[in-house]
């Protein structure tokens, strides 16, 4: 937005040129908006019930709004109100926030091809703020180079919505019924298995592997020795076992990850 | 007990933009190594899977609810896959199953 700011500002003699540019830029930020709709509404219900997590994990109303804001990630965040409602330490904190979120790196790589290339260099770092599943989903799904206003859309509709709904379920969640309460702690869960389960169905190796994990995070919840390590150590433990192992017994081809960075 | 969660939320946020960032800004060129691409492939549904199972059974007030919350999104997913119509359909399922328990 600060991009078209200076656009508008632009001395006159640069006009004609400049204001193709802004219009151009418009019309992509218009058209992210419309993308960013449907995933904010979404995004909203989900939120709500990581406010309600955050709260019960200890953290107050502006905590969980900011966290939000700054961090606009379901697992990321889930696995951050674990690691703080479990008194984890700080690196702990970033090793479990990196590996929790390495699939960002992925997205983020794949957009760098993506991105136009004549575009200014620091519209890479603002971009770089918006990347989760849906944002990305719907920018890769643009024909041909993204314009990184169409993301500013995308991020300016979605955001909000995650936002508020953080703050409300942080706000409202406490009072809410227990049994709604109850009901709504799944949200995250079921949003997790719809990443996970669609292509689980058309890649037999991701169904073993999302078996293969699952099984083996139950054994370590069980088992006496290792269910003593904190949930975060956890994750990243049995994220760098499996997807090696996966990584070494099934290397992936090319095409195969085309249709994976395009879902 | 705040200094800790303030500084806690601070250095995840820069961690997780971090993460974001740099691809975008360092990576001119492909990954080209096979077994990297591989396991950054494979991270997202061994780390969400991780999360998801068995964290679940225990979300919910009876370990009843939380499975059949669990196999409502499984079933969901696999028929439709909409993110937001599996999500909500699990709560439904939750809260449908501790009504009649």
């Amino acid at each position: 937005m600060k991009h078209e700011r200076e656009e508008c500002s632009t001395k006159k003699g640069e006009r004609s040129r400049e204001g193709k540019n802004t219009y151009e830029a418009g019309a992509w930020f218009f058209l992210g908006m419309k993308a960013g709709i449907p995933i904010g509404m979404g995004y909203f219900a989900v939120a709500f019930t990581l406010g309600i997590a955050a709260r019960k994990a200890g953290l107050n109303v502006l905590q969980s709004g900011f966290m939000s804001a700054a961090m606009l990630a379901s697992a990321g965040q889930f696995a951050g109100i674990n690691a703080l409602a479990s008194g984890a330490g700080y690196l702990e904190m970033i090793v479990a926030e990196i590996v929790v979120n390495l699939r960002y790196l992925l997205m983020s790589s794949a957009l760098s091809q993506k991105v136009m290339r004549d575009k200014p260099f620091f519209h890479r770092f603002l971009m770089a703020y918006g990347v989760t599943d849906e944002i990305f989903a719907v920018s890769m799904g643009v024909e041909g180079r993204l314009h990184p206003s169409y993301m500013y859309g995308a991020i300016a509709t979605a955001m909000p919505g995650w936002v508020l709904g953080t703050l409300l379920g942080a706000l409202l969640g406490m009072i809410l019924p227990s049994r709604a309460m109850s009901a709504m702690s799944v949200a995250l869960y079921g949003m997790f298995l719809a990443i996970v389960i669609p292509p689980s169905k058309k890649n037999p190796i991701i169904a073993g592997v999302v078996i293969v994990s699952m099984t083996a995070s139950t054994i370590f919840s069980l088992a006496p020795v290792l269910s003593r390590i904190s949930s975060g150590f956890q994750i990243i433990l049995l994220t760098i076992l499996v997807a090696g192992a996966a990584a070494i017994l099934f290397p992936v081809k090319e095409e195969e990850e085309e249709k994976h960075e395009s879902l | 007990m705040s200094l800790y969660k303030n500084s806690g939320l601070l250095v995840m946020a820069v961690t997780i933009y971090l993460v974001r960032a740099m691809p975008l800004a360092l990576l001119r060129k492909e990954i080209r190594s096979p077994f990297i691409r591989s396991f950054l492939y494979y991270v997202p549904y061994v780390s969400l899977s991780v999360m998801t199972f068995p964290a679940i059974l225990s979300a919910t007030t009876s370990f009843l609810s939380g499975l059949a919350g669990f196999l409502a999104g499984v079933l969901l997913a696999w028929v439709d896959g909409n993110l937001f119509r599996v999500s909500i359909g699990a709560c439904v399922m939750v809260f449908l199953v501790e009504l009649i328990l």
